[in-house]
This record gives C-alpha cells, sequence and structure tokens, in this order.
C-alpha cells in the first residue's frame, strides 16, 4: 500500500466515523531518502488525541512496509472546520454527529440553523455549547425530541 | 538583558498565563452548578493548557538550556513564574471565575488576533497566536454571555457579580504594563483602550458598573516579574506534587 493510502486512512480516534484526511488535519505525505514524513495539524491546541494520531500513523506506516517515518505538527495555518472534506461532512452525519456550517461564506451573513442528523428537522436548539470533546457542542432536536452532537465551526 | 532573554520572558508570561487558568479552571471540574458548565471550564481548561505547552515548549527551545515544557511547568518555583496575579487568585464564587474569565480572555484574545494579523512578529509566535485566537473568541463568548446572565440576573446574582468585578478590578490594570518585545510582539500597553471598549460594552450589557480610571491609588501587581501572591505557591503545591515525587513520571 502507498505511504499516503496508509495515512489517509487512519481513523480519528475521537471521531471514529472519519479519517485524519476527511478531517481536513492531515497536511502531507511525503518521501525523504527513504524515510516517510507526514505533517498533520491540530484541531484545538490542546487536543489531546493527537499522542494517538501519531501513533496511530507511524503504525498504519509501518503495517504498509514503511517502517522509517517521521510525524511532523505544524500550526500554520490555523485548522478550520472548513477544511472538512464533503465526504467528512457526509460520514459525520451518517453517523449521528451534524456537521459544522461553513466558517467563510457568502458576502451576507446568516446564522444557519442546524439539521438533526437523525430526523432531518431544523428546529433545533443548542443545549451547551461545549460537548464531550473540544471541537463539538450539544444540541437538541425539537422534532424527533433526541439529543446530538454538532462539530462547531471555528 | 538580551532581546532573547526579552523574548523568552514575553512568551513565558503568556504561556503561564494559560497554564495558571488552566490549572484554576480544572479546579471547577466536577463542582459547577450544571454538567453543561462542568463541561464548558474543562474545554475552555483545555484550551489554555493546549496553548501554554506550545509557549512553554517554545521559550524552552529559545532559551537554549535544555528545558522542555514539562521541566518549566513543573520544576520551576513561584518566583520563576510570570503569570499575572488576575490569573492566580483563588476561583472564589462562580461569579468571581466568571468575570475573571472575561477579563482574562478578552485579554487574549485581542493580544492573539493582533498578533495573528500584524506583519513583523516572531512567526512561530505568531502561528500559535492564530490558533488560539479561534479558541479564544470562545471563551470571550461565553463568559460575556454568563457575566451578562449574572449581572442582569436576580438581585444576588447581581451583587455577587458586581462584588467580583470591584474586587478583581485593581488586578486588571498589571495585563496593560508595558513589555520589552524588540519588535518580535505586541507590547501588550497597546491594547489597554480596546480591552476596555470590549469589556465595558458587556459590563453595561450586563447592567454592572466598574471603577472609573484612577479610582485606585494602587494597583496589585508584580507577577511580571515574579513576586507573587501566596496563592500561587498552594496552585504549583498541587501542579507539581505528582513530578516532583516521581521525577519523569509517564503514563
Amino acid at each position: 500500500m502507498s505511504a499516503f493510502a496508509a495515512v489517509a486512512a487512519v481513523p480519528d480516534p475521537e471521531l471514529r466515523a472519519v479519517t485524519i484526511e476527511d478531517l481536513g488535519i492531515l497536511r502531507e505525505v511525503r518521501q525523504e531518502a527513504g524515510r516517510v514524513v507526514v505533517t498533520i495539524t491540530p484541531t484545538y491546541s490542546g487536543c489531546p488525541a493527537m499522542d494517538v494520531i501519531r501513533a496511530d500513523i507511524v503504525a498504519a506506516l509501518r503495517a504498509a512496509g514503511h517502517p522509517d517515518a517521521e510525524v511532523v505538527t505544524v500550526l500554520s495555518p490555523a485548522w478550520s472546520t472548513d477544511d472538512i472534506t464533503a465526504a467528512g461532512r457526509a460520514k459525520l452525519a451518517a453517523a449521528g454527529i451534524s456537521p459544522p456550517h461553513a466558517v467563510t461564506g457568502g458576502p451576507v451573513p446568516v446564522r444557519l440553523a442546524v439539521r438533526c442528523p437523525r430526523c432531518g428537522s431544523l428546529d433545533t436548539e443548542e443545549l451547551s455549547r461545549f460537548g464531550s470533546t473540544a471541537c463539538k457542542a450539544l444540541w437538541r432536536c425539537r422534532g424527533c425530541v433526541e439529543p446530538f452532537e454538532h462539530v462547531k465551526a471555528i | 538583558m538580551s532581546a532573547d532573554t526579552d523574548f523568552v520572558d514575553y512568551l513565558l508570561r503568556r504561556g503561564d498565563d494559560c497554564l495558571v487558568t488552566a490549572q484554576r479552571l480544572g479546579e471547577w471540574y466536577a463542582g459547577a452548578h450544571e454538567m453543561e458548565e462542568d463541561m464548558a471550564l474543562a474545554n475552555i481548561a483545555l484550551d489554555q493548557l493546549g496553548t501554554a505547552r506550545l509557549l512553554l515548549t517554545y521559550a524552552g527551545e529559545l532559551e537554549g538550556e535544555g528545558r522542555d515544557e514539562d521541566a518549566l511547568a513543573y520544576l520551576r518555583d513561584d518566583p520563576q513564574f510570570r503569570n499575572c496575579l488576575l490569573a492566580e487568585l483563588p476561583n472564589g464564587d462562580f461569579g468571581h471565575t466568571i468575570v475573571r474569565l472575561l477579563f482574562l480572555s478578552a485579554y487574549q484574545w485581542l493580544l492573539y488576533a493582533r498578533t495573528a494579523d500584524a506583519t513583523g512578529v516572531d512567526e512561530r509566535w505568531a502561528a500559535i497566536a492564530a490558533k488560539a485566537r479561534k479558541e479564544s473568541a470562545y471563551h470571550l463568548d461565553h463568559s460575556a454571555q454568563w457575566t451578562v446572565r449574572l449581572g442582569d440576573g436576580t438581585d444576588e446574582s447581581h451583587r455577587r457579580a458586581q462584588d467580583a468585578v470591584d474586587r478583581l478590578w485593581p488586578y486588571t490594570a498589571e495585563l496593560f504594563e508595558s513589555e520589552t518585545t524588540d519588535g518580535r510582539a505586541l507590547d501588550p500597553a497597546t491594547l489597554r483602550d480596546d480591552w476596555l471598549s470590549t469589556v465595558d460594552k458587556v459590563l453595561t450589557e450586563a447592567t454592572l458598573s466598574r471603577p472609573a480610571d484612577g479610582a485606585f491609588e494602587e494597583t496589585h501587581t508584580g507577577g511580571r516579574r515574579g513576586a507573587h501572591t501566596a496563592h500561587l505557591r498552594d496552585l504549583l503545591a498541587e501542579l507539581q506534587s505528582l513530578h516532583r515525587a516521581h521525577p519523569g513520571a509517564t503514563w
């Protein structure tokens, strides 16, 4: 398996439905004199999943026949939820996690309603601005009355 | 002092503000009035800790004496810490915690945003600031919403929030003491006017008033040069106990 394919398939430890490529935190995979150098960026500065992600990348590369690997973390440009791919958004919604709206949108700023990932209703409300992980808030659907998680747009 | 020493101190002041704030907010965990607030304060603490790690790591590298983030966080005594006194004060009640977070996060947000947009400042510090600004905008928003809710709430919540503003205000002047930066960073002294208008807007909406400029003959300062209150010693005793008892412990 190519080094890129192996790294791109690594799932995010806290959002298991998406890979690090879907999430947009995988910046680059390059070969340097027989060694694979992977560049990633954190979602939040204090994201506790970063150590696990680094270890998972090294393990995935070893399993794919690339034992010599290095993982580099960069901060700039800072990660945005706009970096989540279209495929990543679809996978999040399918897993019951409402994907974020666009941070950089059109010329008119509008507060978009958050769609319930279970029943599709737009009649939803925010319960808590902070959720089970740094990247999510807790919402509730007034239609089906189920709570759900929403990835905060940053 | 050499330019490098000044800049290392500058980074330590920012990093120590974050580290001490993270520790104080962490004390609320499982102690807030609702589970949502436990999660909120813990999440904010985690952001602060993340920024502290980036800043202390960088300060240690520039210093060039082989100290990493752990050595700086766990093996310095209180006179070597450079955080502002405001950050180290005990939490007090929820109103005090929120008003303190409002004052601090307005300061951090302005500093990070300005730094990220500035030209000519140190590149790595600007990258850390660009990362932290998004998180700190959320902290400011959260503390502003609560300040309004408490100030414009019941008589009792208003009384407590006003008490917090009155008690904490004399500690805010320290945030804007001028710092030598040699062009690699912004002098925090340049932020005060914008900080005042940011904070004033929230306080007005919260029906709270703040002391007029010059209302205090003496303000509380000293943290930036290592002269701390006894509260920091207690905080560090807890923060550092495990690392000092078991040097190099990992899990």
